[in-house]
């Protein structure tokens, strides 16, 4: 279908595509939400109805072309609308994370000086309204859930519903002015500007132009074969570019469907009942699933449990072939065939994935016992490798060639390449015009052929043209012996088990490495369950010599696992201890993306990086945490720390890393 | 305060005429006198608390209201008429729903089942016409059913929509039993220690809804609660009871620098 549409003229922007979406599939879905209980509905006629009313209120508000405008909260269709109708009247939307405390949309809100702002409720209105002072840019506020706000000073807040009231009472005087604006929009026009997490720093506005989203839209639609047809549950932040993409960018491509959440308690039963065809989530997502399988299977019946061991173990052999068309014996499929009726369908149905035909996993390295699990049920998940700054596409696996160890090879119309100190570099059609009011920034990142640094370091595989991500290139450094440190590498085998949830190594410039480990409360929480094992709180728990036990099991394991690689023999962890919080990204711990700031943690935690290179028993500490409604408080904790066997190896300097 | 105008609260909200009263209720077991000659009012969109120490007859008093005791003296005037001796689904009739100390839900059935069962009152096509499910059952049961989604929207338990309440924690437990209050629509409404056994942050949750009840829906709320800072900072007016007696009665402020209500509390030779 989409290839009829590759040579359309006037189809330069977003509200271009939502017009030819409404003559092409009017009456087809186009968004989702399930609210009172029941799954409603919008047409794309509907849609671009609401939309277009939207953009009038904002007409009516005195918006001019070039402003900014924030939107916060989780995903709502008319929070979509809002972003679509900012770009009819040619301003641009700027998703907000919903989860940011104040002080962070401060930053951001007073960055691209936003001027109108959507707030889904009132907990967003209180955010706002706290900061407004330090707002110059700030006017007016538009709020969906009325819960709460009915007595709060209306002359700077508006009701969703009466602005698109009033934009469609004024569709008469203002119509004409919102054609004109529609009209002017064209493929540079900025289409939305979303601001990176970043690992160090403040955040950056990665500024995407029309021709970034709906070029990589278009090219990543093919590749996957998306239909219109298709169907997606929109659950991952708003703020974040690969929900962009996905709700926004190829939806409004192929036209398919957007599904809203209830609430995000609900999403898991949500998945199940929408049972999307085109699914995408971070490997932590499908860790928790399989997570809370195993914990529900231990609880089972003994006939059920053998069962599902006895199938389970044959699809991993047989399951990733026949997903991937190879050959695979009769006997075997008829086995697996029985095995799909006995346990994988109904698993997959349980799981919200019966009907998923591409699926997606990307922002961190997932474990290969986990991606297999996946895969050997027939689910077809892919990796891919991406960047806001390259609007999500860098790499994806094509079907028939997916492995858990690579992300795959260039995305239609990417170019990659590698620089001689490994760093990857890319140049395609979605690379962002610029880093907001910081040209510094793009300069330092974009040159000026258009080659975007990555700051990941990796290879392609020469025989399969795979790319593989070592690590983040600024991460990976030296130890004092001249071997090569990659911290992310550890960390990944780490976090591998479901028992650990977070892992940070440190290392470089010193002769060995040492680790802080977060356990997985669900997780290790049922493991105490079943063992007798009592505990009052996460501290306790994490503090249960029976649990560092555990850990230091897995610490060895993964040590003997490193020792067998040539090149990173060296970052085996010697001593770890068990933190007594979990990372949190209202502490600035873990981006909102939930990646792990190496350097704050190493500052913030100075005195237990200290203890475990200074080689006492136990370390005394106290840690400010922010709650999620900004108090501060503190937790003081007396941590053990622990000796991990490591396996003796040859030192190798770092010359050796190619 | 027997006027029917009402009174503005600190925060500003606009209390209205009197909606329930108490003329010198007296209760009586046999010899025991649980509650003796107490009067006072409840306005049209307050909040009410009811406090004392244990055995003091707050509950008695409670039960007085929903018509599950009857007052061996004094009578109660609601909504400007003498009210007459009631059994309690005819109160519950008449715009009055209660939760329990002690929770009182069908363990076995979902959440939203449980939450149906506070439209029961509302529900008027037979038993027949419920069997086959058609016509006039139908329609109403599709009405009801709207009026518990938004109240399970309201409350946030969306997630244990079709969660067996056996399965709950405690805390949301206490909120499905708000939620079933809620879903009768009641003018009054009557929570007899709402968080009692909730640690800090389900008391938080629990107050707010409370407020938020109160502020969204302009129900009237008349609570029992131990809590004393939960109590202070709820409720617009106070009733202290001790032995069966009203000792005091206004508002937070008052109460609290009231030399009986004081030594209710820590205690005085009686």
């Amino acid at each position: 279908m989409s290839t009829s549409l590759k040579g359309a003229e006037g189809l330069r922007s977003i509200p271009d595509l939502l017009r030819r979406n409404k003559q092409a599939f009017g009456s087809a879905p186009a968004y989702r939400e399930k609210e009172f209980g029941i799954w409603q509905t919008w047409s794309w006629s509907e849609t671009a109805d609401e939309i277009e009313a939207v953009a009038l209120g904002l007409l009516e508000f005195g918006i001019n072309e070039g402003d900014f405008i924030a939107v916060i909260g989780r995903n709502r269709p008319q929070l979509y609308g809002a972003m679509v109708a900012a770009q009819m009247v040619g301003a641009i939307p700027v998703p907000l994370y919903q989860d940011a405390v104040a002080e962070e949309m401060a930053y951001v809100l007073d960055h691209c000086g936003a001027r109108f702002v959507f707030a889904e409720d009132q907990e967003q209105v209180d955010k706002v309204i706290d900061i407004q002072d330090r707002l110059p840019g700030f006017e007016r506020m538009i709020y969906l859930d009325p819960r709460g706000l009915r007595k709060y000073d209306h002359s700077a807040l508006n009701k969703y519903d009466d602005v698109v009231a009033s934009g469609r009472a004024a569709r008469g005087t203002l119509g004409a002015e919102l054609e004109r604006r529609i009209a002017a929009l064209d493929y540079d026009t900025t289409c939305v500007m979303l601001y990176t997490s970043g690992t160090t720093g403040k955040p950056k506005g990665v500024v995407l132009s029309n021709r970034n989203i709906i070029e990589t839209a278009k090219a990543s639609s093919e590749f996957d074969g998306l239909r219109q047809t298709d169907s997606v549950l929109a659950y991952l932040p708003m703020a974040w570019v690969g929900d962009f993409i996905f709700s926004i960018g190829q939806a409004y491509w192929t036209g398919f469907c957007v599904n809203c959440p209830e609430s995000a308690d609900t999403m898991m039963t949500d998945l199940r009942e929408i049972a999307p065809s085109y699914y995408f989530a971070p490997p932590r997502v499908f860790e928790n699933q399989l997570t809370q399988i195993m914990i529900r299977m231990e609880d089972a019946g003994p006939f059920k449990k053998r069962m599902f061991k006895y199938f389970m173990d044959h699809a991993r052999k047989v399951g990733p072939k026949i997903l991937d068309g190879e050959s695979v014996g009769l006997m075997d499929r008829l086995k697996y065939a029985l095995g799909e009726f006995m346990v994988y369908g109904p698993l997959k149905n349980a799981l919200g994935f019966s009907n998923v035909r591409v699926g997606y996993t990307a922002g961190e390295a997932i474990g290969p016992e986990i991606f297999d699990f996946y895969r050997s049920l027939g689910i077809n998940l892919k990796q891919l490798y991406g960047q806001t700054e390259a609007s999500v596409f860098i790499t994806q696996q094509p079907d028939g060639e997916v492995r858990s160890d690579t992300v795959g090879v260039p995305s239609p119309g990417v170019e990659i390449r590698i620089n001689e100190n490994g760093e990857v570099f890319y140049r395609s059609a979605g690379v962002f015009v610029e880093y907001y009011k910081n040209a510094e920034s793009t300069a330092d990142t974009k040159d000026a052929e258009g080659w975007v640094a990555t700051g990941d370091a990796g290879f392609i595989e020469e025989d399969t043209g795979h790319l593989r991500i070592i690590d983040r290139a600024k991460d990976v450094g030296k130890m004092a012996s001249g071997a090569l440190f990659a911290p992310k590498y550890v960390e990944n085998k780490l976090k591998f088990y479901p028992n650990i949830l977070e892992a940070v190594v440190f290392g470089a410039g010193q002769d060995r490495c040492c680790a802080f480990i977060n356990i997985d409360l669900t997780a290790v929480g049922n493991w105490a369950e079943r063992n007798n094992i009592a505990y009052a709180s996460y501290q306790e728990l994490a503090g249960h010599p029976k649990v560092l036990d555990m850990i230091q099991s897995h610490v060895e394991e993964v040590n003997a696992s490193v020792a067998q690689d040539d090149m990173l023999s060296a970052c085996q962890v010697h001593r770890f201890l068990v933190l007594h919080k979990e990372l949190d990204a209202d502490d600035g711990e873990l981006t909102r993306t939930r990646k792990v700031r190496r350097k704050i943690i190493g500052e913030k935690f100075e005195d237990l990086v200290n203890a475990l290179y200074g080689g006492a028993d136990s370390i005394y500490t106290e840690t400010e945490v922010t709650y999620e409604d900004g108090r501060k408080g503190k937790i003081t904790a007396t941590l053990s720390i622990r000796d991990a066997k490591v396996v003796p190896v040859e030192i190798k300097p770092l010359e050796a890393a190619e | 305060m027997k006027d029917t105008e009402g009174y503005v609260t600190e925060d500003g909200r606009q209390i209205g005429g009197v909606l329930m009263e108490m003329q010198n209720i007296t209760l009586r077991f046999g010899g025991v006198v649980a509650i003796n000659d107490i009067s006072f009012d409840i306005r049209e969109g307050e909040i009410r608390a009811i406090i004392g120490p244990n055995g003091a007859g707050k509950s008695s008093m409670l039960n007085i209201i929903s018509g599950f005791y009857t007052p061996s003296e004094g009578q109660l005037i609601y909504k400007g008429s003498p009210r007459p001796q009631m059994k309690p689904y005819e109160v519950a009739r008449m715009g009055v729903a209660r939760t329990f100390q002690n929770i009182a839900l069908f363990e076995g059935m979902t959440v939203l089942d449980n939450v149906m069962t506070g439209r029961l009152t509302h529900m008027k096509s037979g038993i027949l016409s419920q069997a086959v499910w058609w016509g006039k059952a139908r329609d109403e049961e599709l009405a009801n059913r709207e009026v518990v989604e938004k109240v399970i929207d309201f409350l946030e338990i969306q997630n244990i929509r079709k969660t067996p309440v056996g399965r709950l924690p405690y805390g949301l437990k206490k909120r499905v039993e708000l939620a079933r209050a809620l879903a009768a629509e009641p003018s009054l409404l009557l929570l007899d220690e709402p968080m009692a056994g909730m640690n800090v942050e389900e008391k938080e949750d629990m107050s707010r809804f409370i407020l938020d009840v109160n502020d969204e829906f302009g129900t009237t709320i008349a609570l029992i609660e131990h809590d004393m800072g939960v109590v202070m900072d709820l409720s617009d007016r106070v009733v202290v009871m001790d032995y069966g007696k009203k000792i005091g009665d206004g508002t937070p402020d008052e109460v609290r620098n009231n030399q009986d209500v004081i030594d209710a509390y820590l205690g005085v030779a009686h």
